[in-house]
C-alpha cells in the first residue's frame, strides 16, 4: 500500500497540490519579493538605436546615476538582459534586428520607448526609411517622450516601469 | 528715366513701330538702345590667384573643359564623362589637389540630366588649403554610367557607392556597385531623385 | 610562429584528428553588428584567421534617416531642427555651417557680437562631443573610470549650454542670420570659472588615462597611417592631424571672427592610435584658450541677429561653405534655385570620410586591437548615415 502511495503519479499531484497551497499562502510576500528583485536590477541591452543614446549614455554618468536604480550597462550577452531601451529613431534596417533582439531576451522583459521617434516617428515622420513609431514591432511598457529626453525624464520612466512591475502578479 | 529723354531725337522712328503706344515719352522701352547700357549687372572681376588655376586648367585642356564659375576659393569646372578620368589625373598630379572631400549628385529632371560633383582639395600645398575646386559632369537620367575616379582619388569610394544607390549612376570599373545605406530589401527607385516623393508631400 | 602545416603533423602524432574541408575554412567570419556593446550603431562584418584580422567590409545605414531627402521639403529655416540631429551632442557645428551657407546664398552679413557668440557656442560644443567621445574610448578599453570623469565633466559645458540656449543638446541656436538670443547676465564669470576648472582637470585625465601604461602599450604602434595614405584615403579632422598633416579649417580657411583669435593647430606626427586619441585631447586644450580670448574680446554690446525675411530666399547658385566640427570638416553644399526651399543639400561629413580607414587599418592588426582602432577615427555612427 505504501507503494500506491508513493508512486510517480501520486507524487506528482501531492507536489502540485503542496505548490498550490504554498503559492496561495506566499502570493503576496513571495511575489513582492520577486518583484522587488526585478525592479532594482533591470539590466538592458547594449543596442543605441539612433540619437538618444547619448542621453542615455549621459545618464549612466556621475550626475544622474541609474546605476543606482540597478541599471547597469555593460554586458556582452543580450541572453542575461531584461530590459530593452529603444533609444530614438528605428529605421527600415534596423527594425529587424531589434525584433530579433527582442526575441532572444528571455522572460520576463520590458520595453521603454525613449524619444519621440520612438513612440510616434518624432521629427522624421515623413522621411523614407524611418518607422512610425515602435511599438508595431515590439510592445512597449512605458513611453518617456522628449527629443531627446532629458536623463530625469528617462528615470521618471523608470520608475514608471518600476510601479507597472510592482503591480504584476507571479504566474 | 534720363536716358530716355536722350533716345528721343536719336530714334524718332521708335513711337510708330509701337502701336499701342499713344505717347510718344513711352515709359517701358527697354532694350532699344544697346550701346548705353547702364542698368545692365556687370560680372565681378575673377580673382587673380583662382584666375591662374584656371588659365593652367584651359591651357592643357582647351575646350574641353567648360568653366562655370570662379569665385574667391571656388572653382566649379565641368567636364565631359569620358575626360573626367584624364582633367582628374591632371588635377591631382600638376595642381597639386591631392585628395576628393566628398562626391554627390544632383537630380535635374528639366534637362534630363543627372549632375555628378567631387569637391577636389588638397592638404599638401599651402596656398591651396582653403580652395576646394568643383569638377562636375553630367550624364543622362535614363541610363546613368559614369566613369568611376577611384583609381585617381581613392577617397571617393564610398561616395561613389552611396550615389550608385541614392541616384542610380552606375560607375564604371568601380569594384561595388552595391547596397550601402539603404536597407536590403529596398525595392523603390533611387530616393534622391526628384520623382521619389517622400510620403504626404 | 609554427605554421599551421607543422601544427596538423604535431595533432597526429598525438593522436588527435582536425578535419579541415579547405583553405578558406580557417576563416571565421564575425559580424559586430549593431547590437554590440563595441560597436555603436553600426556593423561590421570581419574575417579573423586565427587572431589576424583578414577583411573587414562596413555596414551603414542602420540610422539613415534621409536627412537630404528632407531638406528639399522645408525652407531654410524649416531645416534647422532635423539637421541638427545627425550629432545632437555637437549640433552647434552642423547649424554653424549650414547657416553660412544659407547666409551666402541669402546674401546677408552677420553682426558682430553674434558671429562671436556662435563661436562661443561652437567651441564649448566641441569640448561636449570630444568628452563624449573620450569617455565610450574609456569604456571600449574598459577603464569604466575614463568613462564617469568626462561624462560628469561635460555636464559643466552642457549647464554654461543650457544657460545660454535653453536646451542640453539639439540647441537650435545657430540660424541663418546669427544666434537665436544674447548671453544671459553673468555668463561671462561662470564660463570662465569652469573653463579653469576644467583646465585642472585636463592635467588629471592626463595622468589616468593617456599615461596609463597598458593604454599605452594598446594604441602605440597600433593601427598606423602614415601621412601618404592619410591624404591618399582623404581622412579628415583629428586622423589627419595625428598623421603628421596640420590641417584645421579654423585656420586654413578662417570663418566669421577665427582670423581674429590666436591659437596654434595641434598636430601629432606618429599616425598610431595613440596619436589620434591624444590630438583631441589637446585640440580641448586649445579650445580652453580659445574660449577664454572669446569671452575677452567680445564686442559688449550689439545686435546677434540679422534680420530676415519670413521665407528667405536667393538668387539660383550654388555654395560650398565648410566648418571644423569634432570630427573634422563638415561641408554644406546647397543648390539653390531661387525658391525659399533648398534644391538640393549635399552634406559632406567627416565620419563618412573617415570610414574609408577602417577597413584599411583592421587588415592585419589582431581581433583584440579592433576597439582601440575602431574608436579612435573618431566615426559617429548617426553622421555617417545622416
Amino acid at each position: 500500500m505504501k507503494r500506491e502511495l508513493v508512486s510517480p503519479t501520486t507524487f506528482n499531484v501531492l507536489v502540485s497540490k503542496l505548490s498550490d497551497v504554498l503559492v496561495r499562502a506566499l502570493d503576496k510576500p513571495l511575489g513582492y519579493a520577486i518583484n522587488w528583485g526585478r525592479i532594482w536590477s533591470l539590466w538592458p541591452v547594449h543596442l543605441e538605436t539612433a540619437c538618444c543614446s547619448v542621453e542615455f549614455g549621459a545618464a549612466s554618468g556621475p550626475r544622474y546615476d541609474v546605476e543606482r536604480f540597478g541599471i547597469i550597462e555593460a554586458f556582452g550577452s543580450l541572453r542575461m538582459c531584461d530590459l530593452i531601451v529603444v533609444q530614438g529613431t528605428v529605421t527600415r534596417k534596423m527594425a529587424p534586428r531589434l525584433r530579433m533582439v527582442y526575441d532572444q531576451m528571455p522572460e520576463p522583459k520590458y520595453v521603454i520607448a525613449m524619444g519621440a521617434c520612438a513612440i510616434t516617428g518624432g521629427l522624421y515622420i515623413d522621411s523614407y526609411n524611418v518607422l512610425p513609431g515602435v511599438d508595431g514591432i515590439v510592445p512597449v511598457d512605458v513611453y518617456v517622450p522628449g527629443c531627446p529626453p532629458r536623463p530625469e525624464t528617462l528615470i521618471q520612466g523608470t520608475m514608471l516601469l518600476q510601479e507597472k512591475i510592482k503591480r504584476s502578479k507571479i504566474r | 528715366m534720363s536716358g530716355e529723354n536722350k533716345e528721343q531725337p536719336k530714334k524718332p522712328a521708335t513711337p510708330p513701330a509701337k502701336p499701342t503706344a499713344a505717347k510718344p515719352p513711352v515709359p517701358a522701352k527697354p532694350p532699344a538702345p544697346a550701346a548705353a547700357a547702364p542698368p545692365q549687372k556687370k560680372e565681378p572681376e575673377p580673382p587673380a590667384f583662382e584666375k591662374g588655376m584656371t588659365d593652367q586648367i584651359k591651357k592643357r585642356f582647351g575646350d574641353t573643359v567648360n568653366i562655370v564659375f570662379i569665385r574667391p576659393r571656388r572653382i566649379k569646372i565641368s567636364v565631359e564623362p569620358r575626360d573626367i578620368v584624364e582633367v582628374a589625373t591632371f588635377l591631382r598630379d600638376e595642381m597639386g589637389l591631392d585628395h576628393a572631400e566628398s562626391a554627390g549628385g544632383t537630380d535635374y529632371p528639366k534637362d534630363n540630366q543627372i549632375e555628378m560633383m567631387y569637391h577636389l582639395g588638397s592638404y599638401g600645398r599651402e596656398d591651396l588649403a582653403s580652395h576646394v575646386l568643383m569638377l562636375s559632369t553630367r550624364t543622362g537620367r535614363d541610363d546613368a554610367r559614369l566613369p568611376t575616379l577611384i583609381n585617381v582619388y581613392k577617397s571617393v569610394e564610398y561616395h561613389e557607392r552611396e550615389t550608385f544607390e541614392m541616384l542610380g549612376i552606375y560607375f564604371e570599373g568601380h569594384p561595388r556597385n552595391d547596397r550601402f545605406l539603404l536597407p536590403e530589401d529596398w525595392a523603390d527607385i533611387p530616393p534622391l531623385r526628384r520623382d521619389f516623393r517622400i510620403k504626404g508631400r | 610562429m609554427a605554421s599551421l602545416e607543422d601544427k596538423f603533423e604535431e595533432s597526429k602524432k598525438l593522436g588527435l584528428q582536425i578535419v579541415r574541408e579547405s583553405e578558406d575554412d580557417r576563416l571565421m567570419t564575425l559580424s559586430i553588428g549593431p547590437q554590440h556593446p563595441g560597436s555603436g550603431h553600426f556593423r561590421f562584418t570581419i574575417k579573423v584567421d586565427g587572431d589576424y584580422i583578414v577583411y573587414c567590409d562596413p555596414d551603414p545605414g542602420y540610422v539613415h534617416r534621409g536627412e537630404e531627402k528632407m531638406c528639399e521639403y522645408r525652407n531654410f529655416i524649416q531645416n534647422i531642427p532635423h539637421l541638427e540631429r545627425p550629432v545632437i551632442h555637437d549640433s552647434t557645428n552642423i547649424t554653424y555651417s549650414y547657416s553660412l551657407a544659407v547666409e551666402e546664398i541669402v546674401g546677408i552679413e552677420v553682426p558682430r557680437r553674434g558671429q562671436y557668440i556662435r563661436a562661443l557656442a561652437s567651441e564649448l560644443n566641441r569640448q561636449v562631443y570630444t568628452l563624449y567621445w573620450l569617455a565610450i574610448y574609456g569604456i571600449f578599453l574598459g577603464h569604466s573610470t575614463m568613462f564617469m570623469w568626462p561624462t560628469g565633466d561635460r555636464e559643466l559645458f552642457i549647464d554654461l549650454l543650457e544657460a545660454l540656449t535653453g536646451a542640453r543638446v539639439t540647441h537650435a541656436y545657430n540660424i541663418p542670420g546669427g544666434v537665436r538670443n544674447d548671453m544671459p547676465e553673468g555668463f561671462k564669470d561662470r564660463a570662465i570659472r569652469q573653463v579653469r576648472y576644467f583646465e585642472k582637470r585636463l592635467k588629471e585625465y592626463e595622468d589616468i588615462f593617456y599615461n596609463m601604461p597598458l593604454f599605452r602599450q594598446r594604441t602605440e604602434q597600433v593601427g598606423v597611417l602614415t601621412k601618404e595614405d592619410a591624404v591618399k584615403l582623404g581622412v579628415t579632422g583629428s586622423v589627419v592631424r595625428a598623421s603628421g598633416i596640420p590641417y584645421d579649417i579654423r585656420k586654413a580657411e578662417p570663418y566669421d571672427i577665427y582670423n581674429e583669435l590666436d591659437f596654434k593647430v595641434q598636430y601629432m606626427k606618429t599616425g598610431d592610435s595613440f596619436a589620434r586619441s591624444y590630438v583631441p585631447f589637446l585640440d580641448m586644450k586649445e579650445s580652453c584658450h580659445i574660449i577664454e580670448q572669446l569671452l575677452d574680446k567680445m564686442p559688449q554690446s550689439g545686435e546677434v541677429r540679422a534680420k530676415l525675411q519670413p521665407n528667405p530666399k536667393g538668387p539660383a547658385g550654388e555654395v560650398y561653405r565648410r566648418v571644423e566640427s569634432g570630427r573634422g570638416a563638415l561641408g554644406f553644399h546647397i543648390v539653390s534655385d531661387g525658391t525659399p526651399k533648398p534644391y538640393r543639400v549635399k552634406m559632406s561629413v567627416g565620419s563618412f570620410r573617415n570610414m574609408l580607414a577602417l577597413p584599411f587599418l583592421l587588415v592585419g592588426q589582431r581581433l583584440a586591437d579592433m576597439p582601440a582602432i575602431y574608436w579612435s577615427l573618431n566615426y559617429w555612427p548617426v553622421e555617417a548615415d545622416r
